[in-house]
């Protein structure tokens, strides 16, 4: 008696637990079986999405869409994980891939075709080899950031081009996140990339001899060891965003305290892209419309730090003042890039790392 | 008849909590290393062999390996005499000190790592050391992490141990440092082998810290695996790593069982002693290690209450907003809500599963089946949270298991970071219940039912609650599984702190500094809450 009393109660423990598995499996496969369903729109980004809801409220009411955005990490983490899913495609649209990884999502056959209209000034930063499948939405230049004041409370000259960091005078100045484990991290060495060819390797370990410090994330550079950010740290050279200046305007001031070096500066471009195998690929192909419109476009530069492709929408007061993007900014061929991108850093590791 | 019914009801049992690892553990591993193991449609055994072969392989491992002892050493020199302190003597503020030293296990890696580089960098107070970017600042984090984890396993135990023995050997003119050494210490091995076991684990998967401390120049295989997989989607290498790293966890395991057999000790409630002279020495050690634990704490507090020269609150006034240039989707006070619901959800589920898996390992006999089944429970610790989350995505993918998108997904997958916790919890105490007094009261007609209420529950309700509020604060702060899980728009509270600090601006860096501090006092709240309730019903009993 009393053992049938405990074989029951494990009954019902037993039974309790199939039933949130079912409850699992029903919420999970609600989604599977909303194959008719056009009004919900699954899109995949990077982790830096922060677009505002009365934005993506205003494509509801204009298409009848309901979006819910999912991040996956960044740039090489989401592209990676569309990869390893396009079997069975996470969402039905992505945005955030970046052209550092782009030519990887092509390649893999992770995305559906989908020719987009696009603004003018767009056309030149479409990803070539993939331009019927992603379309840039914006950019964003990765360059060396100097604090101006310390250098002037030093009597100092900052530095102005790569060849500087190198300088004896600049030495134990600098600090950078590090190409395999940051987007802007491995928008720099594709920078000295582009900008030694071949002699890459040898300006690093110029870099590495003359003190250059790696980090492993943005914010740990920044805001711990860069003389403007947060934590007030002792190197007043980091690699950072063209974007940033126009932050450390002081609260009272006129004038960002820092500046980029516009020669230094690797361009990111952004792109959207419907995956292969969604559910509602319409209605990716129509957000993506809505993200080269006016409103998303405007939206950009306030919420995620970077530059619309549409020239024609203005750019925030300080950013047009402050935070101009570079003219000639820094490239590498996808192709090579693509062939080449695990060997480069696996050679930057070995520099760095040693 | 009635033993094999006892052995079908202990397998029902147990199918519980093996059919939640098997399917949020098990498989999803399995299919992530299948994937290296075959990959192009051609099982490839040899291409596996052949990483293991690579000379950096073996220097990742070597880190790894020494690391991690380091990590583990340094936080038991650091949490045995912490944990007597707090746990067998009786003083003013002690409650709030045991709170306070569970709150480095739940702080984001990333925040730590940024209040510890604030301390250790050239420009920072301690800067003058020279141990920014060293192997030193990365065992010094580890420990930093798992002090608590020391501290409160043991502790709990400790806790719960007859003093009598150790008074009746100091009666018999043992020194100190004799009860010690032939009382005391054998008496806790099962504890500190627990606490030892889990915080080796935890120091040789640790991720975060190695990336922020080590300065890209330390990697060990879980950074390894990480970036083999998300970066360079090298599925093969990262596979080999995985299996590599499984075998050696389950040999460590196979060997944490076998020292952990204890004898059996009866326990007694009675009010513990004040502190006398005689503890200064490791009153002091305490206090050591409180003002170790304590800076990096402070150095975050210092921050949350500055932004850029001006010193004051508004950086706790913006948390009810969504930042500077909006930089997060919801307030950071709504993300607290959130982390309270999904962490109930998750202590919930790792207290049940814990305490079955628990008990079941903790009955008398029962031989090889019960230690395999408390080793299995452990193996989650040791797996790269990148090859669990990635398996996720590659196996539930498909109706009718498709969880990806399921909203119990992050707190089940945090129930099973806490679940291994709540067994070492839990698990040593049972298992010092001597089994006569079990026979004694089944001999005077007590049910299974009566006997797990009055022998079993007495003995470790102090312990299930301590679990139960660790579980809580491990879901609080938990962030790799939930960051790789959670949906946007209801993000947790270390995931917003994760945003916040990287992005620009004076503003975001203090919310993110005021963010921290908000999530520490919450879990320093709620182990104060549980110490009440423990405290609350010692009169009871």
């Amino acid at each position: 008696m009393r053992i049938r009393v405990r074989s029951l109660s494990t009954l019902l423990t037993v039974g309790a637990l199939t039933a949130t598995l079912a409850a699992c499996g029903s919420s999970g496969s609600s989604d599977a079986g909303a194959t008719e369903d056009r009004t919900t729109l699954t899109v995949v980004t990077h982790d830096s999405w922060a677009v505002p809801d009365d934005v993506l409220a205003a494509f509801t009411e204009q298409s009848g869409i309901t979006v819910k955005v999912q991040p996956q990490g960044d740039a090489g983490q989401l592209t990676n994980k569309l990869v390893l899913t396009k079997d069975s495609p996470l969402a039905d649209g992505v945005y955030g891939i970046d052209n550092t990884f782009g030519s990887r999502a092509v390649d893999e056959g992770v995305l559906a075709a989908y020719d987009a209209d696009l603004p003018a000034s767009a056309e030149q930063l479409r990803l070539p080899g993939g331009e019927d499948r992603l379309t840039p939405v914006d950019y964003s230049d990765v360059c060396v950031n100097v604090d101006d004041s310390w250098f002037e409370k030093e009597g100092k000259q900052p530095p102005t081009d790569l060849d500087d960091l190198t300088d004896p005078a600049y030495e134990g100045l600098f600090v950078t996140p590090g190409a395999t484990t940051s987007s802007p991290g491995l928008a720099f060495l594709l920078a000295t990339v582009a900008a030694k060819g071949a002699d890459w390797p040898d300006y690093w370990q110029a870099l590495v001899d003359n003190g250059a410090k790696v980090t492993s994330g943005w914010s740990d550079a920044y805001e711990v060891d860069f003389t403007a950010g947060g934590g007030g740290g002792d190197r007043p050279i980091v690699l950072s965003y063209s974007s940033s200046p126009p932050f450390t305007v002081p609260e009272g001031g006129t004038e960002p305290t820092t500046s980029a070096l516009l020669d230094t500066c690797f361009r990111q471009v952004e792109y959207a892209g419907v995956l292969a195998g969604a559910e509602n690929p319409e209605g990716m192909q129509e957000f993506i419309d809505f993200m080269l419109g006016r409103e998303f476009q405007q939206a950009l530069p306030d919420t995620m730090y970077v530059y619309p492709v549409d020239a024609d929408v203005a750019l925030p007061e300080a950013w047009a003042e402050f935070a101009p993007a570079a003219e000639e900014p820094l490239a590498v061929e996808p192709a090579d890039l693509d062939a080449n991108r695990e060997k480069w850093l696996r050679e930057w590791r070995d520099i760095v790392t040693q | 008849m009635a033993r094999h019914r006892h052995a079908v009801a202990t397998a029902l049992l147990a199918a519980l909590p093996l059919a939640a690892l098997a399917l949020f553990f098990v498989y999803p591993v399995a299919g992530m290393v299948g994937r290296g193991f075959v990959p192009d449609g051609r099982f490839e055994p040899g291409a596996v062999l052949e990483v293991l072969t690579r000379p950096r392989v073996h220097r990742v491992l070597w880190f790894t390996l020494w690391s991690a002892t380091a990590g583990t050493l340094l936080s038991l020199v650091l949490g045995l005499p912490t944990a007597y302190a707090l746990h067998r003597l009786r003083f003013p503020g002690r409650d709030l000190l045991r709170a306070v030293v569970v709150v480095p296990f739940v702080l984001p890696t990333v925040v730590v790592g940024v209040a510890f580089r604030q301390l250790i960098a050239s420009s920072g107070p301690l800067g003058g050391l020279g141990l920014d970017g060293s192997a030193v600042a990365i065992v010094a984090a580890l420990a930093f992490f798992n002090v608590s984890v020391v501290v409160r396993t043991v502790g709990t135990f400790w806790e719960s141990m007859d003093p009598r023995r150790e008074e009746a050997a100091a009666a018999l003119g043992a020194t100190p440092w004799q009860v010690l050494r032939t009382v005391t210490l054998p008496a806790l091995r099962p504890g500190v082998v627990s606490a030892a076991s889990v915080v080796f684990l935890f120091c040789s998967t640790a991720f975060g810290v190695v990336l922020t401390m080590g300065g890209l120049r330390y990697a060990n295989v879980e950074t390894e695996i990480y970036l083999l997989t998300t970066q360079e989607l090298d599925l093969t290498a990262a596979a080999a790593l995985s299996v590599l790293q499984l075998l050696v966890v389950t040999g460590l395991l196979v060997l944490a069982a076998r020292v952990r057999r204890s004898p059996p000790t009866a326990r007694t409630a009675r009010p513990l002693p004040r502190p006398r002279w005689t503890h200064a020495p490791v009153l002091l050690w305490t206090a050591l290690t409180l003002v170790l634990l304590l800076a990096p704490l402070a150095s975050l507090v210092a921050a949350s209450l500055r932004r850029g020269e001006d010193w004051g609150l508004q950086n706790y006034r913006a948390l009810a907003t969504t930042g500077a240039d909006n930089a997060l989707l919801v307030p950071v006070t709504e993300a607290l809500v959130t982390s309270l619901e999904i962490a109930l959800v998750a202590a919930s589920l790792a207290l049940l599963l814990g305490t079955v898996v628990a008990y079941l390992v903790s009955r008398p006999g029962g031989g090889r089946p019960r230690q395999l089944l408390d080793g299995v429970f452990m193996l989650p610790l040791g797996v790269s949270a990148v090859t669990v989350g990635f398996g996720f995505l590659v196996t539930l993918d498909r109706p009718p298991l498709d969880l990806r998108s399921s909203a119990l997904l992050v707190p089940v997958a945090q129930a099973m970071v806490a679940l291994p916790l709540v067994v070492r919890t839990v698990a040593p105490v049972l298992r010092s219940v001597d089994d006569r007094q079990r026979q004694a009261a089944a001999s005077l007609g007590a049910g299974p039912l009566r006997v797990l209420a009055t022998v079993d529950v007495p003995a470790a309700w102090r312990a299930l609650l301590a679990a139960a509020g660790f579980g809580f604060a491990v879901s609080l702060g938990e962030f790799g599984a939930t960051s790789f899980l959670a949906r946007d728009d209801d993000p947790t509270l270390p995931v917003v702190i994760y945003r916040l600090i990287g992005r620009p601006g004076a503003e975001n860096f203090g919310m993110a500094m005021a963010a921290s501090v908000v999530l520490a006092a919450t879990t320093t709240a709620v182990m104060l809450a549980v110490q009440r309730l423990r405290g609350g019903s010692v009169g009871v009993l």
